[in-house]
């Protein structure tokens, strides 16, 4: 789906934050341009794009921190410029190199988030020893923030958002600096969340990340939404075809066979027993069916999956090795 | 446009926690220890001199305050000195340092206004101010019992109080410049830096200034000069200057209510002393109303300092 689809279109019922024409300008320059954008109950949406994109700028004036300078943001149905504790109870937010306090324990300083929530004692006790098991973070749930390791600060930040109970977690950058195991982790706490009927809004450059957990993205480009979508869809549209499927088979007219598939854009013959397709979606199953419709013998089917890098990369015209921080 | 909800919702959790933090705060307990030694030397000095005359004084307790001894101060010009220190001490990064530990956009995103995490801090920093300030009066108080052996009268203990509430105000005038300066400031060594630079303006440079400001605007004029007397338009602008200064303010307003004899904080014509009996001291309700335009004049610049951090910090972009 592009900007321009949605732009001035009425806010869908289903839609937990829509923006319309969102503007934030520091003087004359436009850090947001009048994005537009839907994002639906239970969805996990990524936000891409290089630095000073505008994608922080944006989570700002979701949450009522920063002014919007046009336009309109409505979370869960409420202005955060008019209605900001209303919207500030119902999101979570974990900023990039979330600090805490370092001379408090965990369970303090979740304490006090809580305390700041308005939660009464008894139910903020629960909550916290709920959420630091979920977090893995019980057993040093008396110890220092100061001896923790980044992993365990951004766990923390996600343990503040699930005492909150929050219906839509902003997530902004939250794997940077992670090792790959941290990484992992994190990244199963956010399936986790969304498991639940959490709406995630996850910032990030972590590209193959981004694409093992959004359902959606949108990649940001100089204050603009150049493009949103799936990862599928946007593949279409940048690359012409997001799947590569290749078969290796024998048998009479399986070329024939092969182009007939829905969704199927372009079948290329490698060898005799050798095709390549590229289409809009995962044809393995179908690609299997014809070669045996075909009376073949089916040797080898594999699948390329369309890589967000390879669209951010043409989107932005940045060799896809480059990485998303050299395109700033 | 109406914000929805109180501004003042969290304002309590921000103020139980401020003072947690500050009250076990190693910063904090260096600063205690300063002051409280300082004041104890002035204090002892104090108490020296006054076993001379127990019995002659009706007003013993206050004393303990007002005498000084040489080399020390007086335990008031003690305070006064030290009492900016603590207040630039605790809150020359009271928000920087939120921004520096990244925990301030995590705070905000919480169901709370602005408003609470500012007045929470600033009220905390005043509370804990004025707990060690509580402190240090029970002290003199406990002191002047057993070394003078004479119990306070209850004017004494209200005069004594209302110094007491004074430095509060006073203090509250420093802390609330400290806590701007941290909004301006997102370095907290260059809060600070400009903090004591500005205390040590108004304390030390301003009283030297002022006189020479005033003869600027009123030149001396000589027949009071060989008089040996000060020209009055003079002397009015001078005064007038100095009372730019907080410490000037405080030093006037705890004379009112520490010495029932001060009869007035100006220059004195002959005409205001007329029928007065000379060395009688003025009932507390008179001193205070003597003191009050100093008071005034320390909320009113706390309330400018406190409203111009707070539309800063209103406006400031939140990131960290």
């Amino acid at each position: 789906m592009s900007e321009q689809q949605t732009n001035n279109a009425a806010i869908r019922p289903e839609a937990v934050i829509a923006a319309r024409d969102l503007t934030k300008r520091y003087g004359k320059t436009s850090v947001v341009d009048a994005i537009n954008f839907d994002i639906a109950k239970g969805e996990v949406f990524g936000l891409l794009g290089p630095n000073g994109a505008g994608k922080t700028t944006t989570i700002l004036m979701m949450l009522g921190l920063t002014e919007i300078s046009a336009g309109r943001v409505s979370v869960l149905g409420f202005d955060p410029a008019r209605q900001p504790l209303q919207v500030k109870r119902r999101v979570g937010y974990l900023p990039d190199a979330v600090g805490f306090y370092d001379h408090l324990s965990a369970v303090e300083n979740l304490a006090y988030a809580a305390k700041l929530m308005g939660l009464p004692m008894a139910e903020r006790s629960r909550r916290i020893a709920a959420a630091l098991t979920r977090v893995r973070l019980v057993e040093v749930a008396d110890k220092r923030v100061a001896t923790f390791s980044r992993g365990m600060r951004q766990r923390l930040g996600l343990a503040e958002i699930i005492v909150k109970r929050a219906e839509i977690a902003i997530l902004d950058e939250p794997t940077s600096g992670l090792d790959p195991q941290a990484t992992i982790e994190f990244l199963d706490l956010i399936r986790e969340l969304k498991a639940e009927g959490v709406t995630v809004l996850l910032s990030s450059h972590m590209l193959d990340q981004v694409q093992r957990v959004c359902d959606r993205v949108a990649l940001f480009r100089a204050g603009r939404i150049a493009m949103m979508g799936s990862v599928a869809e946007l593949s279409v549209q940048v690359l012409g075809a997001g799947f590569v499927v290749e078969v290796e088979a024998d048998g009479a007219g399986i070329a024939r066979r092969l182009a007939a598939i829905p969704g199927v854009g372009n079948v290329e013959t490698l060898a005799d027993d050798r095709f390549r397709m590229t289409a809009d979606r995962d044809v393995r199953a179908d690609a299997a069916r014809a070669v045996v419709a075909a009376n073949g013998a089916l040797r080898r089917l594999s699948v390329d999956e369309p890589s967000l890098e390879a669209i951010y990369a043409r989107c932005f015209q940045v060799p896809p090795s480059g990485g998303v921080r050299d395109a700033a | 446009m109406r914000r929805e909800g109180s501004a003042f919702q969290g304002v309590g959790a921000v103020f139980v926690k401020e003072l947690s933090d500050n009250i076990s705060s190693v910063r904090m307990l260096m600063l205690e220890l300063l002051i409280v030694l300082t004041a104890m030397a002035a204090l002892y000095e104090a108490i020296v001199a006054l076993r001379q005359n127990t019995a002659e004084d009706p007003f013993l307790l206050l004393r303990l305050f007002t005498v000084s001894q040489a080399p020390l101060p007086s335990f008031v010009a003690v305070l006064g000195f030290l009492i900016p220190l603590m207040a630039i001490g605790l809150g020359f990064d009271l928000i920087n340092s939120e921004h520096n530990r990244r925990t301030l956009s995590r705070i905000l995103a919480q169901p709370i206004y602005r408003d609470a995490l500012l007045l929470g801090k600033y009220l905390a920093g005043l509370a804990t101010i004025a707990i060690s300030l509580t402190a240090l009066w029970l002290l003199v108080i406990g002191l002047g019992l057993i070394f003078l052996g004479v119990p306070p009268g209850g004017e004494e203990i209200a005069r004594s109080l209302a110094f007491l509430v004074i430095a509060v105000f006073y203090a509250g005038v420093w802390l609330s410049l400290a806590m701007l300066l941290s909004i301006v400031f997102r370095s907290p060594a260059t809060a600070a830096l400009v903090a004591l630079g500005i205390w040590l303006f108004l304390t030390v440079l301003w009283p030297m200034l002022a006189p020479a400001i005033a003869q600027a605007i009123v030149p001396p004029d000589p027949r009071f000069a060989a008089l040996g007397l000060d020209t009055p338009g003079t002397a009015i602008w001078t005064l007038q200057l100095q009372r730019f200064s907080p410490n000037d303010l405080f030093g006037e307003a705890t004379l009112a209510v520490l010495s029932p004899t001060t009869r007035t904080l100006g220059p004195v014509f002959l005409d205001q002393i007329r029928g007065a009996v000379m060395g009688a001291p003025l009932p507390f309700g008179q001193s205070v109303m003597i003191a009050w335009p100093q008071t005034v004049g320390l909320i009113a610049c706390t309330i400018v300092l406190f409203v111009a951090g707070y539309v800063l910090f209103q406006r400031q972009e939140v990131r960290a």
